[in-house]
């Protein structure tokens, strides 16, 4: 009887992915932090979605508490990483830890999609959203309590739209929405913190804003990781940057990374270098908006 | 005055028509909870080919049972969460566009339930009954079904609220909570298929897209946050049900197709209303 075996065969592999998720979640709720393992450590992932080489051989390491702007040209790459490290996609080869362990055991991670990937149209409003973050700690068949809503409201507060809670979500603007996903990551009390262009379609106030919500967190040993289009902004505001095509070009501090040969080698022809009163200016990076999310 | 109440209670002296409301209402009601989530989600064209998938299995329990409805029950259930898990196992396929397997496998079954019922004598009446609904012919035992089962979906979406709501409005923070998102991705898909089957009765196969979508659209409109969307679509879909079944009566349509066009109507209302006061002038 073939035919059945393989039936049984196929069952398995149709069901396995869905045992496995809840083996995991009702064995361990929260993997133990190695404190001394590095914050994240990535090591020679690659990613290959069907043909294409998204990720090759990246690897590096990052303490607790650092700001890292994650930069490249569209397609290079970034999302993808962010994604990996977040525990949502399972790289090809190659590892990442999380306080030594992989990040599928980790709640402390929050990772802030793009705000064209969510539909502002859902019938939520902003303290609901935020509460979503604490749905991990409480667990099945517990209903969010007094604390819960506490928390919710201490996050807004430290992002400052507490006055936003009771809004639907649809009436928020670009900064409002950032700063409620923010508020989503503090109520999950992460201690990894990672958004994917955050940045894009703000302006510059709104900007600043979230730059400074970024800055405050540091105090609370919350590490942030950012994906970015703004060589500029990655320069000025973050500890490290790290220079991305695929693979990794560059990691260190910004002076160190943003040279005008690393620049090329990960820009190509789409970047223009500019040798302007003594220092190199970076001109011309395109992007962003409905830009295939790579 | 007098008038009016005569108007309203003449159909009640029939238990038929009593059953049939208990059973409009209830069906109605369900279909519009488990909707929210069709609507939110986008499932409309999974709902539509779940619906019509059931008919082989129904077909295949008609022919067996001799058209013992309780037997039709059980397979139109085992058939359609064999359908729905089928469907949402093929969505997370590769190479095919998701609706592109959807449809071929829509169709194909539900030609494969017409050829089916057409080796029956009863052709005709029994084809119709199944793809559009005979409400005034529920039973008791139907409306026992229809509690114990609808208040099983009402008290899954109860118990795993937050959980629901998580994976239908940002998926990848469900992954990031550790929830097990698949786990909750095919009980919305079980609870789905329950809701079809408890008002294939009702509605019939054709028609059930209009008892899952159309009152969660209107009241998707008319609200600003899931509870309430979710109040005021079952309390739409309960009225439509109330005001087709009485428009049947009186005029003699079809039953089932009363209730999906006083529920069509009520979405037009809503529709135009927003339209208007949405404009400038």
């Amino acid at each position: 009887m073939a035919w059945m075996r393989r039936l049984a065969q196929a069952g398995i592999r149709m069901g396995a992915p869905v045992a496995r998720q809840v083996a995991s979640w009702l064995a361990e709720r929260h993997a133990p932090h190695a404190l001394e393992a590095p914050l994240l450590e990535v090591s020679r992932v690659s990613m290959r979605y069907n043909d294409v080489l998204a990720l090759e051989e990246v690897s590096f390491t990052v303490r607790t508490g650092e700001r890292v702007a994650i930069v490249g040209p569209n397609g290079a790459g970034k999302s993808t990483l962010l994604k990996i490290i977040a525990g949502v996609l399972t790289p090809t080869s190659g590892a990442v830890r999380v306080y030594g362990q992989s990040p599928g055991g980790h709640l402390c991670i929050a990772y802030i999609p793009q705000r064209t990937a969510v539909d502002w149209n859902f019938p939520v409003t902003v303290a609901d959203v935020v509460m979503m973050g604490r749905v991990g700690k409480l667990g099945l068949l517990r209903p969010p309590g007094p604390k819960d809503w506490e928390r919710v409201r201490q996050a807004l507060a430290q992002v400052g739209i507490a006055h936003l809670a009771d809004r639907p979500i649809r009436a928020l603007s670009g900064g409002q929405q950032q700063r409620m996903f923010i508020a989503r990551a503090l109520a999950q009390e992460a201690e990894l913190l990672l958004l994917d262009e955050p940045f894009t379609g703000l302006d510059l106030p709104s900007q600043e804003g979230i730059l400074a919500l970024l800055e405050g967190l540091r105090s609370q040993g919350v590490t942030v990781l950012v994906a970015t289009h703004d060589l500029e902004q990655a320069a000025t505001h973050f500890d490290r940057v790290l220079l991305l095509n695929r693979w990794l070009i560059g990691f260190g501090r910004p002076e160190e990374v943003f040279t005008p040969e690393a620049l090329r080698r990960a820009y190509g022809g789409h970047l223009r270098l500019l040798y302007v009163s003594g220092e190199w200016v970076a001109v011309g990076d395109t992007c962003c908006e409905g830009a295939p999310g790579a | 005055m007098e008038t009016l109440l005569r108007v309203l209670l003449d159909p009640l002296q029939h238990p038929f028509m009593v059953r049939g409301l208990a059973a409009a209402v209830g069906v109605g009601m369900i279909c519009a909870l488990v909707g929210t989530y069709v609507v939110l989600r986008g499932m409309a064209f999974f709902g539509d080919a779940l619906a019509h998938s059931i008919l082989p299995g129904l077909a295949l329990g008609y022919l067996l049972s001799g058209g013992s409805r309780d037997a039709l029950f059980w397979w139109g259930l085992g058939t359609a969460v064999l359908a729905a898990l089928g469907i949402g196992a093929l969505s997370r396929g590769r190479r095919l566009k998701e609706d592109t397997a959807i449809g071929i496998l829509f169709a194909g079954a539900f030609a494969l339930g017409v050829v089916l019922i057409s080796t029956s004598r009863s052709y005709a009446v029994d084809l119709t009954h199944l793809l559009f609904g005979d409400v005034l012919g529920v039973t008791d035992g139907d409306l026992v079904r229809l509690g114990i089962f609808g208040g099983l979906v009402v008290l899954a979406v109860a118990l795993f609220y937050k959980e629901l709501l998580v994976i239908s409005f940002d998926p990848v923070l469900a992954v990031t909570l550790r929830l097990p998102a698949r786990l909750f991705e095919n009980l919305l898909l079980v609870l789905i298929a329950v809701a079809v089957v408890v008002a294939l009765r009702t509605v019939g196969v054709a028609l059930m897209v209009a008892m899952l979508v159309t009152p969660a659209a209107t009241a998707y409109l008319m609200t600003h946050r899931l509870p309430a969307m979710m109040g005021v679509a079952m309390a739409l879909a309960a009225l439509s049900a109330v005001v087709g079944l009485y428009a049947s009566y009186y005029t003699g349509v079809a039953s089932g197709a009363a209730i999906v066009l006083t529920a069509t109507a009520l979405f037009g209302v809503v529709a135009f209303l927003q339209r208007v006061r949405h404009r400038p002038w």
